[in-house]
Order: C-alpha cells, then structure tokens, then sequence
C-alpha cells in the first residue's frame, strides 16, 4: 500500500432476471494498490448491498472471482487498480462473457464445471507432469518419501472461454478450458475415450487460433499451446493410419 | 438468459477493442476470406461476359481498366497475401510449430506481406 488515494468511478454491470442490463455508476476514494475486487466489495459494504458477485479465496486460487475489467477478463482479486486506471479515471467492470448472466456480475458455470468434471480434470497432479513440457521441471524435494504432487494449474476460473471469439458464437464448443484438460489427462495416461471428446467440430477443430485463451489465463495454463500439441498428435496418429495395414493394427491391439 | 454463446454474435468476432495480437490475425483472415469469396462472385460474373459475345467482353475489359478497378485488384492480391500467409501461421500451428512462437510469426508474416502488397502495387501503377 502506498497511503496515497486515488478517486475513481466505478461502472459496474447491474442485470436482474428480466430487467435490461445497466451500468451503475460508484465513486470511491480507493488506494490505488488496493484489487478491483476490493473495491467491488467496498461497493456491496457501504453503497449497495444489492450487487452480487462470487469470490472466495482473494489469492486466485479458487477461480470464482473472474470478471471483465475495461473490457479484459481479468481474476479481479490480483488486478491492482494502478493497473487499469489512473487518478480520476472509471473502471468498468463486466461479467465474463459468454456465460449465462444469473444476476449482476455472477454468471452460470454450471455446464462449464460439468465439461470439466467429463473430461475427468485431476486438480492435483504428479509433479513431473504438472508443467508445460517447455517449462522446467520443479525439482523434487528430496526428504518427502511419498511422490511429490501440486496443484495443476488450472483454477477453472472461465477467463478463457470468455475471451475465446470461437466460444462466442458455438454454445456447443467445449472451450479452451476442457480441451486443455483433456491435453494433461492424455499427457498422463493416453486413452480413445479422450480423443473423443476432443476430436470433433466442437472441439479441438472449432478453435481458429486467436490465442486469446493464453493471453488471459491468470495460471500459465496456455491453453491454446495445449489445444495445438494435441491436434498434433491427432494429425501425426491420422498420418500413422494410412501406413499401417488394419491386420498390424489387431496384433498392436 | 442473457449473455450467452449465439450465432448472432458473430459481428463481434470483429470488435478488436481489448483484444491481443491473436485476434488481429484472426479478423483479418475473416475480412480478407469474406472479400476473395466476393471477389470469386464478381470473377465468375466477369467471366460470363465471354459468353454474350467479344463486344460484350471487350467492352467490360475497358471498363476494368478503370485506376479505380486497379486499385480494387491491388485489394484482391492483399487480400490473397494476408490470408495466405496467416494460414500458414495457423497450419503450422496446428502442426504444433511455432506455436510459441506464433506471435512473432505474425508480426514478420504480415510485414512480408506488406512488401508484397507494396512491390505489386509499384508494379500495377508506376510500371504498368
């Protein structure tokens, strides 16, 4: 904290079921290291006890409190408010899109966190495999006797499918989030039951490449490197197919 | 419920407010596909011409010579340009190359297409 105070606006998105959506208008003298999500609750404390918004862990790691700051979806319990204004200046703050709104700034992941759940997303992982290959490995400590694991890196936050262009118009696309999911359970234990839920139009095929998925995600998840290692291996296993006669196939099998 | 993924969002694929270099690539392969399938629509209508006889056919190439219609084919080759040289940022992508490094591709993919668009342009109206 700096001890200096900034005043800004806040534009925050208001939305009832059935009203038309709106922005209300908040002024707040606010440190300006202070999150956004600070501010948000300050907004709910002392002016309108009617804003609803999730959070829960304030050091992004339970995902819930993703929202679109200016425009960016941004995990707002680690967006400082330097960051994204200046003295004077209005923050706007937006639910995620392409979620369902249920109220305000609080959308519906329900479907998301089933996808999640279907492609059997392991939040802890063995060390080893947690990371990107073109990551170094964390190295083991050496006193535990038991195999190290840590939480993999997604935080199931939707920042990606938010700002995926793809999953703006396809309800039906998995997105970014599940298809890197299914990239890290391959990378551990490969299986067709995967491939399946990847390999159609409204998975791995629907991506075009806007990377925006990478560009936001608050955990170095990169999921769009993922999505592309795993239509490589696709491909590579469709190419492997045509020069391999089907009975070599059944001795393999 | 508001919000959610439609078809008819589609004209915010084009919004580039907040958005990454990833999404200029991507708006720019959208614009420059949808301007060849126009241009393709007019190539095959030029093309019936021919077949209302060479009055008809001559009389149209006069008018293509028009600067304005040069400029339109100068738009067609960037057109081609861009989309061609992003698609092979994304083909190789989805080969799993470069894909670290696709920012970068991008930038000099699309300032060799520049060069392209610039040395075809000398070419259609200071020498031709």
């Amino acid at each position: 904290m700096t001890g200096s105070t900034w005043q800004v606006t806040f534009k925050v998105y208001r939305q009832r079921t059935g009203e038309k959506p709106s922005h209300q208008s908040y002024s707040l003298d606010v440190d300006p290291d202070e999150y956004i999500l600070d501010a948000v609750e300050r907004i709910w404390a002392f002016h309108d006890r009617t804003l609803t918004y999730r959070h829960a862990c304030h050091h992004s790691t339970c995902g819930a409190c993703g929202m679109r700051v200016n425009g960016r979806e941004k995990l707002t319990c680690i967006t400082t408010i330097r960051s994204v204004t200046r003295n004077g200046g209005t923050v706007r703050i937006d639910p995620l899109r392409n979620f369902p709104v249920i109220s305000d700034l609080v959308v519906d992941m329900g479907n998301f966190f089933l996808r999640m759940e279907k492609s059997g997303f392991d939040s802890v992982v063995p060390l080893d495999k947690a990371n990107l290959p073109y990551e170094s490995t964390i190295t083991r400590v050496s006193e535990h006797k038991h195999e190290a694991e840590r939480l993999a890196d997604c935080i199931e936050c939707g920042l990606c499918i938010s700002a995926c262009p793809a999953a703006n118009t396809d309800h039906e696309y998995i997105g970014p989030a599940v298809l890197a999911s299914i990239h890290l359970m391959y990378t551990q234990s490969p299986s067709q039951a995967l491939i399946d839920q990847a390999d159609h139009h409204t998975g791995l095929w629907r991506c075009h490449s806007a990377y925006e998925c990478t560009q936001v995600c608050p955990s170095g998840v990169d999921p769009a490197w993922r999505i592309m290692d795993m239509r490589k291996k696709i491909i590579g296993n469709r190419i492997k197919s045509i020069f391999t006669r089907p009975n070599e196939d059944k001795k393999n099998a | 419920m508001p919000n959610q993924p439609e078809a008819k969002n589609w004209p915010r694929w084009f919004d580039p407010r907040s958005r990454s270099l990833g999404t200029f690539g991507f708006i720019l392969n959208r614009i420059t596909a949808l301007a060849l399938t126009l241009y393709l629509i007019l190539h095959l209508i030029a093309l019936g011409q021919l077949a209302q006889g060479p009055a008809a056919y001559d009389g149209f190439i006069a008018l293509v010579k028009n600067p304005l219609f040069k400029l339109g084919e100068l738009l067609v080759i960037a057109a081609g340009v861009i989309h061609g040289l992003n698609g092979i940022r994304i083909a190789l992508n989805s080969f799993g190359i470069g894909v670290r490094r696709q920012r970068s591709m991008f930038v000099i993919l699309m300032a060799l297409a520049v060069l392209c668009i610039a040395f075809f342009g000398w070419k259609m109206f200071m020498e031709g």
